[in-house]
């Protein structure tokens, strides 16, 4: 929240944000069938990065865990899938996320960022080798397949999944414990101070931000049908959320939302050419962003506006 | 009944010794204040009390309940409110949401938005800093970022302020209208600890004060009884 | 019995004198730096990796490519801190921030070298014979090049703490640990040191996936999981403590090979129960202060 309340230009943004959900659930009825599996794709991408920035933005404690619970997320589908409805295998793939978070949290957020950093950047290998040997030792299976489940359904669940997060990123921001989160990454120990429990708020914000990484998991699984601790648990899942946040620029929600955008279209047109060579721009354009991108494209925007506008003023 | 209470107060880092078997009352109502050289353990002092170190001895008690071992937040809301040496604020966020943030989490019973919002401004116009409402507070003067963090410690509703170093880096002038700012806030019954260097502003606004060197207390007493006290001249000559 | 408990000794110094080696490296870039090199493991993946190419394709002696493995990675890592490093440090507002954006171009430049040597060498799993032959100690049975790993890992690691104790730059690269600031005033070239010891730190990285070619099979994508272990051994060690992650190194090469034998599989989960036993007990770690 701001205490300059709704201004004109957030409605402007809100109303944007209805025309587009409501263009993307009509689509199916018109698009061709590989256009709605290339905005899943984008939606999936969108879903992780603007859930990663929901915490780690305000904050600026880094999570490099997004894989992990994407992974935890994947694996509740394979394991429950045939047991359970659809909708529950969701939500509990978004449940479990928010336990191992909780208890992540629990354990990291009490202390300096970098532990947190740290700790995270190795967990998706740490449930990796957790789920390889239990199904190497304890099942005696190696992998398992995912149930079936067509396109449109998976494409409308994942709609679903953007569009309670984009509420529930909304409400955070405009609440007092967006305010709050905020002045944690500002000043932690005045946060503290003027009577913010800061190590409840940062546990809790961080594993709601895991529900969601957890649930697009979920449903993202049955379109891979075969999936194993190697194809669930990949590092690529923690670095392009991450990217994403970067390049798009972390001041404003609007950021993320369009850096998970443009670099996952990006994605879908290099992927098939080129399999290594995009994550290696990607890598690149990382870097990039790092260095001359201190608040992303989002930043760069609002930087040619204020050129333009003292250009356009300038001889007055 | 004093409002503070320390009894045998002590804090380590390693090998050296910061506070050693501090005791003191503060008396509800006054102004007390904590003078000593640098390095004596007045701010580690603060620290304690605020919570933000834990003491490796003793106890301190507010309002007769001890608040060793709690978290900062927790004694905020208790109603111990200080102020920072370095000054630490809200860099990057208005002034208005520096104080709104106190007003909406540091008052022991919870206000609604609204009612905050509401304080903060009023809080801001005590301070006369209704003009950079909206300014962030990293572009305010220096002198207007220390009334900001004084608006923001009061926005938690405190019984007990403490003040590190609030004169620090103040022009005479700005001494004088801080020295009045201290006293308004004492005349709406919040009782104060200062940390200070400036000693124009010690002797004249203090009821009492208490030296601290290499971290113990060696005097206690009203400022004339300190500034006759040859020991206290030593210690500060000495150095 | 006695036999199986050498075994597993052994074993673990081996394992630790590897696992010291890399976390000595990442130590000097984060003690000294201030560094969070996520990177790091992809430099001992190219170690391995070049190491395995030379002596497949050009029948270069392993050993040998000590030597080129080793200057090679050093000269990446300091052009690295010259360029992309130094320029953070001076546009990062805060050292908070520079510890999280320096970690953050480490995380692209991670996926930059790995997805390099994916192109240059595809990601199968590769491995090669060299001093197979077996050593046998008291009962227990080793391969000579496990043994001469370990014997380089100890020789590398005493060179290193002998230079960093007695040499000039060794003096001038503690004092910068300590305090950057009051060094440079005492006439230390700190970005000469800083990009020589996170040119360094790339080295013993370097030397370390030479070592690892020896004994393990290797492929492009294996750094993650050094880096993982190497973080948590500094952590152990106490962050910034370099005899710290030494001794971390060999303590967590032991246990590692005590549930390597125990139940294959879970090494890396008894690290990260360490790991979380750390963070709530002590997280400064054995030696941190």
């Amino acid at each position: 929240m701001s205490s300059k309340g709704i201004t004109s230009r957030s409605s402007f943004l809100l109303g944007i944000l209805c025309l587009v959900v409501v263009l993307l659930a009509t689509s199916p009825m018109y698009a061709p069938a590989y256009i709605v599996i290339l905005l899943t794709s984008i939606l999936m991408y969108v879903v992780l990065t603007v859930s990663w920035t929901i915490f780690s933005g305000p904050t600026g404690y880094i999570s490099l865990a997004p894989a992990a619970f994407f992974g935890i997320g994947i694996y509740t589908a394979a394991t429950l899938g045939e047991a359970l409805p659809l909708a529950a295998v969701v939500i509990i793939g978004g449940l479990v996320s928010f336990i191992i978070a909780l208890l992540v949290g629990a354990v990291t957020l009490r202390l300096r960022g970098i532990y947190f950093a740290i700790f995270t950047f190795g967990l998706v290998l740490l449930i990796q080798h957790l789920l390889l040997w239990y199904e190497v030792n304890i099942t005696g299976t190696r992998g398992r397949f995912v149930i079936v489940v067509d396109n449109t359904t998976i494409f409308y669940v994942m709609l679903i999944i953007f569009v309670l997060l984009m509420l529930t990123a909304f409400f955070i921001r405009r609440s007092k414990y967006g305010l709050a989160l905020q002045s944690i990454g500002e000043n932690e120990e005045a946060a503290s101070h003027i009577g913010i429990n800061v190590t409840v708020l940062k546990v809790i914000t961080f594993a709601i931000s895991a529900i969601f990484m957890g649930a697009a998991g979920a449903i993202m699984a049955t379109r891979w049908t075969y999936i194993d601790p190697y194809i669930a648990f990949n590092t690529n899942f923690s670095f392009l959320p991450v990217l994403m946040a970067i390049f798009g620029g972390m001041g404003q929600l609007y950021g993320p939302f369009l850096g998970a955008v443009i670099l996952a279209y990006l994605e879908e047109l290099l992927l098939t050419e080129f399999p290594y060579y995009y994550m290696l721009l990607f890598g690149i354009i990382m870097v990039v962003a790092i260095l001359y991108l201190p608040n992303g494209i989002v930043g760069l925007i609002q930087k040619w506006r204020k050129e333009g506008f003292r250009r356009k003023h300038a001889n007055t | 009944m004093p409002i503070l209470e320390g009894y045998q107060v002590t804090k380590n880092f390693g090998g050296l010794t910061a506070v050693a078997h501090v005791d003191f009352n503060v008396e509800q109502g006054e102004i007390l204040g904590l003078i000593g050289p640098n390095g004596a353990g007045k701010t580690t002092l603060f620290n304690l009390i605020s919570g933000a170190l834990t003491l490796k001895s003793g106890a301190i008690k507010f309002k007769d309940k001890t608040i060793s071992g709690l978290r900062p937040h927790q004694i905020c809301r208790m109603g111990i409110a200080r102020t920072f040496q370095s000054i630490k604020i809200f860099a990057n966020m208005s002034a208005l949401d520096n104080v709104l943030l106190g007003s909406l989490f540091g008052p022991k019973s919870v206000m609604s938005t609204n009612e905050a919002s509401a304080k903060a401004t009023e809080l801001l116009d005590f301070m006369e800093l209704s003009n950079s409402k909206n300014t962030p507070a990293k572009d305010l003067t220096l002198v207007n970022q220390k009334k900001l963090e004084v608006a923001r410690a009061l926005a938690t509703k405190p019984e007990l302020l403490l003040l590190d170093e609030l004169m620090a880096g103040l022009n005479p002038t700005e001494v004088i209208h801080a020295m009045e700012l201290v006293k308004s806030i004492r005349a709406k019954g919040i009782t104060i600890i200062m940390i200070e260097h400036v000693m124009k502003a010690i002797m004249n606004i203090c009821d009492r004060i208490m030296v601290l060197h290499h971290g113990e207390k060696i005097a206690e007493g009203t400022p004339h009884d300190i500034a006759t006290s040859k020991r206290i001249i030593e210690v500060y000559l000495g150095e | 019995m006695l036999t199986t408990i050498l075994d597993v000794l052994i074993a673990g110094l081996l394992l630790g004198g590897l696992y010291a080696l890399i976390a000595m490296g990442l130590s000097l870039q984060y003690g000294v730096a201030r560094v969070l090199n996520i990177a790091h493991g992809e430099f001992l993946m190219l170690g391995a990796l070049l190491t395995w190419w030379l002596y497949t394709m050009f029948g270069i002696n392993p050993l040998a490519c000590l030597a080129i493995c080793g200057p090679l990675t050093f000269v990446i890592g300091f052009i690295l801190h010259r360029t992309l490093y130094k320029r953070l440090r001076t546009s990062s507002a805060t050292p908070g921030i520079f510890e999280s954006n320096s970690m953050l171009a480490s995380f692209g430049l991670l996926f930059i070298i790995q997805n390099v040597a994916l192109i240059a060498w595809g990601s199968q799993i590769k491995s090669y014979s060299y001093l197979t032959s077996t050593i046998d100690i008291g009962g227990a049975v080793f391969g000579a090049n496990r043994l001469v790993t370990l014997g380089f890992a100890v020789v590398i690691g005493i060179a290193f703490y002998i230079f960093l104790a007695r040499t000039r730059t060794g003096k001038a690269i503690r004092a910068a640990a300590q305090d950057p600031a009051i060094a440079g005033l005492m006439g230390v070239n700190i970005n000469q040191i800083l990009a020589l010891c996170f040119g360094l730190g790339a080295l013993m990285a370097g030397f370390a996936g030479m070592l690892v070619s020896m004994c393990y099979p290797v492929n492009a994508v294996m750094g993650f999981e050094y880096t993982t272990i190497a973080i948590i051994v500094i952590v152990l060690g106490g962050l910034g403590s370099i005899p710290g992650s030494f001794i971390g190194g060999f303590i967590l090469g032991i246990i590692g090979s005590i549930v390597i034998y125990l139940q294959p599989g879970l090494a890396l989960a008894s690290y990260y129960l360490i790991f979380i036993v750390l963070l709530l007990v002590k997280p400064t770690g054995i030696l941190g202060k």
